[in-house]
């Protein structure tokens, strides 16, 4: 337990590493300078060359990218070359709208995936399993962006329940926060509950072949019963590595789905960073979302141990 | 006294397949019955339409009837058969490696098959009893707290064993019980098994294809092939004056005797189910084989002792 725990953290801190330098080469090799973008294009050379030196840009890469590390693992994202505002408060406030909208999406998606991909294991050769699994198809091949417009057509514009857009705290008015909230988070959990239904289903499958689920029903355990207490935990790990690795689909969902419902998270902040060329903001945004992730699927990796003790080496 | 277990004319299908066809067997109480043959004679889907538990698509017709249960048990719906299966019926299968739940603790696994037919008043005499049990599989009372992936195939099955026999059921079907272990724990498995069924008064079935067991812990034997039973009677009978080629074939096949004669084998394989000639099903793999044989032997002698062959073998020549 405590080797993997050490063994994960190595491989976590390695691919942090890693992506940090995947995420600074490729902003450096971008083209355009940023000083001459925040000058405007009729700026003396002279006074490019004074902002260079006083955004750092003039140093070699190599000391730019250990000066940007240490930032970060300081907590300090830098001054935006645009807007010369501190770029880690804008970030952090911006975190907590996309969390909000990502856990919800999440929620949605398993809401979904969870029941759905039972029952279509459970009757996989029978019409409602076929009906549901058409339907999970149909979910997949639908985007989340669309599914927002759909959704905004018929439940704020057809049917005026819900507002169309915007983004309320949920300290200042619980009640609007969840309205608004509705509608961004099942255009971004459906789809993606379309597609873990159909791995649930699979992990379901598996399990109901197994052994031990005969042994269970063998006992005197109905097969919903059964599969209760003796598939859950089973079918998890799979269904487990798959929440993971959707949790990036949802963020850069997240991107899009701000847009549409005008929402101030992370995904507007880096659409409008790239929009103002503010090149260390999308550096800083890219590198915040790049850590979620692995963080994210670090703690999966732990989860599996918790999930199966057959992982726990040297536990007796 | 009437039987534990009484089963009438089983068939089983799988669409337009039939695999066990015609099939008569009972078990008398505290008897313990033997049912032998290759793979694919139809054994374990016997075993399995007893216990309601056949894979999709196959579908089990004709009459089961258990002691203690006071409906048929074929056809019997879920709800029916859930009350059945481990209290009155039990089963301990083939495979220990996969047999139990690799994420719970083998405690928990054993107390809840008393709790799930509320045998004991709650879950601290479940537990109670299942270190009992453990004991009478001759496991450590520590073992309550491991997974299976940390005991052995041989420990994991007497596991198995504990949790069928948990609620003293009127019947123990086994399935090839030992056939996945080592030689030398499947003598413990077996002593267990039979040790458990005596202290129960529980009847047994036990299924396998290999003879020396039978020969150890059954009473009475069956000998199917193709789907049918083709010999019966009491296990020295069977054993030493085989009546139907085919078990004549399966005993010159094995070691059972210590013959100076060399091991023999029944010519050609066992057909692919659903592709058994008609009449005899054994007639093109038997030297014996005549025209008579296109048309299906009938039964010779009693319900539990007799067999169904146009050429049966002499009486003398093997006594």
């Amino acid at each position: 337990m405590v080797l993997r725990l050490i063994e994960r953290t190595a491989v976590l801190l390695a691919s942090l590493a890693v992506s940090s330098v995947l995420v600074f080469a490729f902003m450096a090799i971008l083209p355009g300078d940023p000083a001459r973008v925040a000058l405007g294009v009729n700026a003396s050379d002279e006074a490019v060359a004074e902002l260079r030196r006083q955004f750092g840009l003039d140093r070699p890469l190599t000391t730019q990218y250990f000066e940007w590390l240490g930032g970060l693992v300081r907590g300090d994202f830098g001054t935006s070359y645009v807007s010369k505002a501190a770029i880690g408060p804008q970030i952090f406030d911006r975190f907590q709208v996309t969390l909000w909208l990502v856990v919800a999406g999440m929620v949605v998606a398993l809401v979904v995936a969870a029941p759905a991909g039972t029952v279509m294991a459970a009757r996989h050769r029978k019409v409602s399993g076929l009906a549901l699994s058409a339907v999970s198809q149909l979910g997949v091949a639908v985007p989340a962006f669309l599914a927002g417009i759909l959704l905004i057509m018929v439940f704020a514009v057809k049917l005026g329940w819900l507002p169309a857009n915007g983004w309320t705290p949920p300290a200042q008015d619980p009640a609007m926060f969840l309205k608004q909230l509705v509608m961004p988070a099942l255009s971004l959990g459906l789809v993606q509950g379309a597609v873990l239904t159909r791995y649930v289903r699979s992990a379901v499958l598996e399990v109901l072949r197994e052994d031990y689920l005969r042994t269970a029903r063998a006992k005197g355990l109905r097969p919903f019963p059964a599969l209760w207490r003796h598939g859950v935990r089973n079918a998890a790990v799979p269904v487990v590595t798959v929440l993971g690795l959707q949790l990036a689909t949802l963020l850069i969902g997240a991107v899009v789905v701000e847009r549409v419902f005008v929402i101030p998270g992370l995904g507007s902040l880096l659409l409008d960073g790239v929009s103002n060329r503010d090149l260390l903001l999308v550096q800083d945004v890219v590198m915040v979302l790049v850590i979620a992730v692995l963080l994210v699927n670090f703690l999966v990796d732990l989860l599996y141990v918790a999930l199966d003790p057959r992982l726990r080496v040297g536990s007796r | 006294m009437s039987d534990v277990l009484s089963v009438r004319g089983l068939t089983v299908t799988v669409r337009d397949k039939t695999l066990v066809s015609d099939v008569d067997l009972t078990v008398g109480p505290g008897e313990r019955v033997g049912l032998i043959g290759e793979s694919g004679s139809g054994k374990s889907l016997t075993a399995l339409s007893v216990l309601g538990l056949l894979p999709e698509d196959v579908v089990a017709a004709g009459s089961v009837q258990l002691t203690g249960v006071d409906h048929e048990l074929i056809g019997a719906d879920e709800r029916r058969m859930s009350r059945v299966r481990g209290r009155h019926l039990a089963m301990v299968f083939q495979e220990p490696m996969t047999a139990l739940n690799p994420t719970m603790r083998v405690g928990d696994q054993i107390a809840e098959a008393m709790l799930i037919h509320r045998t004991v008043p709650g879950r601290r005499a479940a537990r109670a009893a299942a270190v009992e049990l453990l004991g009478r599989v001759q496991l450590p009372r520590e073992t309550m707290r491991a997974y299976p992936h940390q005991l052995s195939g041989g420990q994991r099955q007497r596991i198995v064993l504990a949790l069928a026999l948990a609620n003293d059921p009127a019947l123990l079907i086994c399935d090839e019980p030992t056939t996945a272990l080592d030689v030398t724990v499947q003598a413990l498995v077996l002593d267990l098994i039979v040790k458990g069924v005596v202290a129960r008064s529980s009847a047994l079935l036990f299924i396998t294809h290999d003879l020396a067991v039978v020969a150890t812990v059954c009473e009475r034997v069956l000998v199917m092939y193709g789907g049918r039973v083709v010999e019966s009677g009491p296990v020295e009978e069977v054993f030493t004056r085989p009546r139907h080629r085919y078990t004549e074939g399966l005993l010159a096949a094995s070691d059972l005797e210590t013959n100076e004669r060399r091991l023999t084998t029944i010519p050609g394989n066992v057909p692919p189910a659903g592709q058994f000639p008609s009449g005899c099903v054994f007639r093109n793999r038997c030297r014996h084989a005549t025209d008579v044989c296109s048309t299906a032997p009938s039964w010779t002698g009693t319900a539990s002792t007799g067999f169904a062959c146009h050429h049966p073998a002499e009486v003398t020549t093997h006594a």
